[in-house]
């Protein structure tokens, strides 16, 4: 029951796009239309549930305090934690990258259309950010993956949602120096008073 | 946008000015025709988190304009000899290795400041602008325009922030840079701060509205689709 409550308050509760407001150069740039938002949004689940088991057991058992001492009892006292920024965003470029190999093999029409903001998912702040909430919250093992896929499907569910605004939009009337990015920016804001609603639910 | 995915061809001749036309647009065209924020879409996290007031947004804005203008000149200078497949973990050590940078000289001479920044500074290694410029322009360019490039972006990404941070401010909180600026008599006459404008959903409206006055003023940057 824990581990739905979790996946529940990351994808609803806590939405990293429109609660934190985190992830939001791919998320604006990419939602132009559905199919693309899919795309993206499959590769943000897929990168944010594998690096937040594999940071986990990477700060377990390599950067916290006494984490060494498997290798040999005088490293007890090592504490490593200050390299939690650079070997976090390392796993996720790693992954990053074999994502990007994965798409172009299975799909080069994707591949083409999410063009420079694939890799840009490495500095996705979501990303990072979960890795880091991961942390703040204390979560064990199954409860990092499973925040993991709930975050990704966060994300996946706010640009689809956008996209869809987006793809509508093109019948109103929005005054032309206004459309596109322009009124992208304020449908956000716009959600982001929405999901505002969601906060204080316990769960 | 497709624009960013466009690597721009500098043919730069052996006996080219430093300072040639085509240089100095390299450091104009980021504040308004190719600005980072309204029209490549980069960089948006950072300016929502850091602009709720101007003192943060302004040493801000400084050290992407640092960590940007030397990450895009070490790529540049090592983009022969970097194997494609592990492109971006060499361009994050880079940056990471400027912020880290950045942060210790904020500890040695600001003690005060960096302990009020230190999420921020950690942020710039996760700003977009910063990679997306070593993706789209330092992979393929000499090293000068590279580095005018970078101060370039950084500038127009500074802009922006401080544009954002100063409407923010002064209508959240009625202060620029602490001082306040609206006087007792307008709040006993009944005025309150409005403060939506501290939530991050008003840096979204604030930079909205931006874009729409930038691209009333420029018609060739009107979305047509």
């Amino acid at each position: 029951m824990d581990l739905l409550n979790i996946f529940v308050k990351w994808a609803f509760v806590e939405n990293m796009v429109l609660a934190y407001f985190l992830g939001m150069c791919s998320y604006l740039a990419v939602s132009k239309t559905v199919k693309t938002a899919f795309g993206l949004g499959l590769a943000v689940i897929f990168v944010l549930a594998i690096t937040a088991p594999v940071n986990y057991l990477i700060r377990q058992y390599v950067l916290v305090e006494g984490a060494l001492s498997w290798i040999h009892p005088s490293l007890a006292t090592v504490d490593l934690t200050f390299l939690q920024l650079i070997i976090f965003i390392a796993v996720i470029a790693s992954m990053v990258q074999l994502v990007e190999m994965i798409i172009e093999k299975a799909s080069p029409a994707l591949y083409n259309s999410l063009g420079i903001f694939l890799p840009l998912i490495t500095v996705n702040c979501s990303i990072l950010g979960g890795s880091l909430f991961m942390v703040q919250k204390e979560y064990n093992l199954i409860e990092s993956s499973v925040f993991g896929v709930g975050a990704g499907f966060g994300f996946f569910l706010a640009i689809i949602a956008i996209a869809a605004i987006r793809e509508k939009i093109r019948y109103s009337h929005v005054p032309a120096p206004l459309r596109g990015l322009g009124i992208a920016f304020i449908i956000t804001g716009l959600m982001g008073i929405a999901f505002m609603s969601f906060m204080g639910i316990k769960l | 946008m497709s624009e960013v995915a466009e690597k721009k061809a500098v043919v730069a001749t052996p006996r080219e000015p430093l300072f040639s036309t085509k240089n100095r647009k390299l450091l104009t065209d980021p504040f308004d025709d190719n600005n980072p924020i309204t029209v490549q879409v980069l960089g948006i996290c950072s300016a929502l988190a850091v602009t709720t007031q101007v003192y943060p947004a302004l040493v801000m804005a400084i050290s992407v304009v640092f960590v940007c203008a030397f990450a895009n000149l070490a790529i540049a200078l090592m983009r022969k000899g970097i194997p494609p497949r592990i492109r971006m973990i060499v361009q994050l050590v880079v940056i990471a290795t400027l912020v880290t940078i950045v942060d210790q000289m904020l500890k040695a001479f600001a003690y005060d400041v960096s302990k009020e920044l230190s999420v921020f500074v950690g942020l710039i290694i996760t700003n977009c602008i910063v990679m997306g410029r070593l993706e789209a322009f330092a992979m393929g360019s000499k090293p000068w325009p590279a580095f005018l490039d970078g101060i370039g972006n950084g500038l127009g990404y500074g802009a922006i922030l401080i544009v954002v941070a100063v409407c923010r401010e002064f209508f959240g909180a009625g202060t620029i840079l602490g001082y306040k600026l609206i006087p007792e008599a307008i709040y006993s006459a009944g005025y309150v701060d409005n403060g939506v404008m501290l939530t991050p959903a008003a840096a979204m409206f604030v930079i909205g509205i931006l874009i729409w006055i930038q691209r009333s003023r420029n018609t060739k940057l009107v979305d047509i689709s």
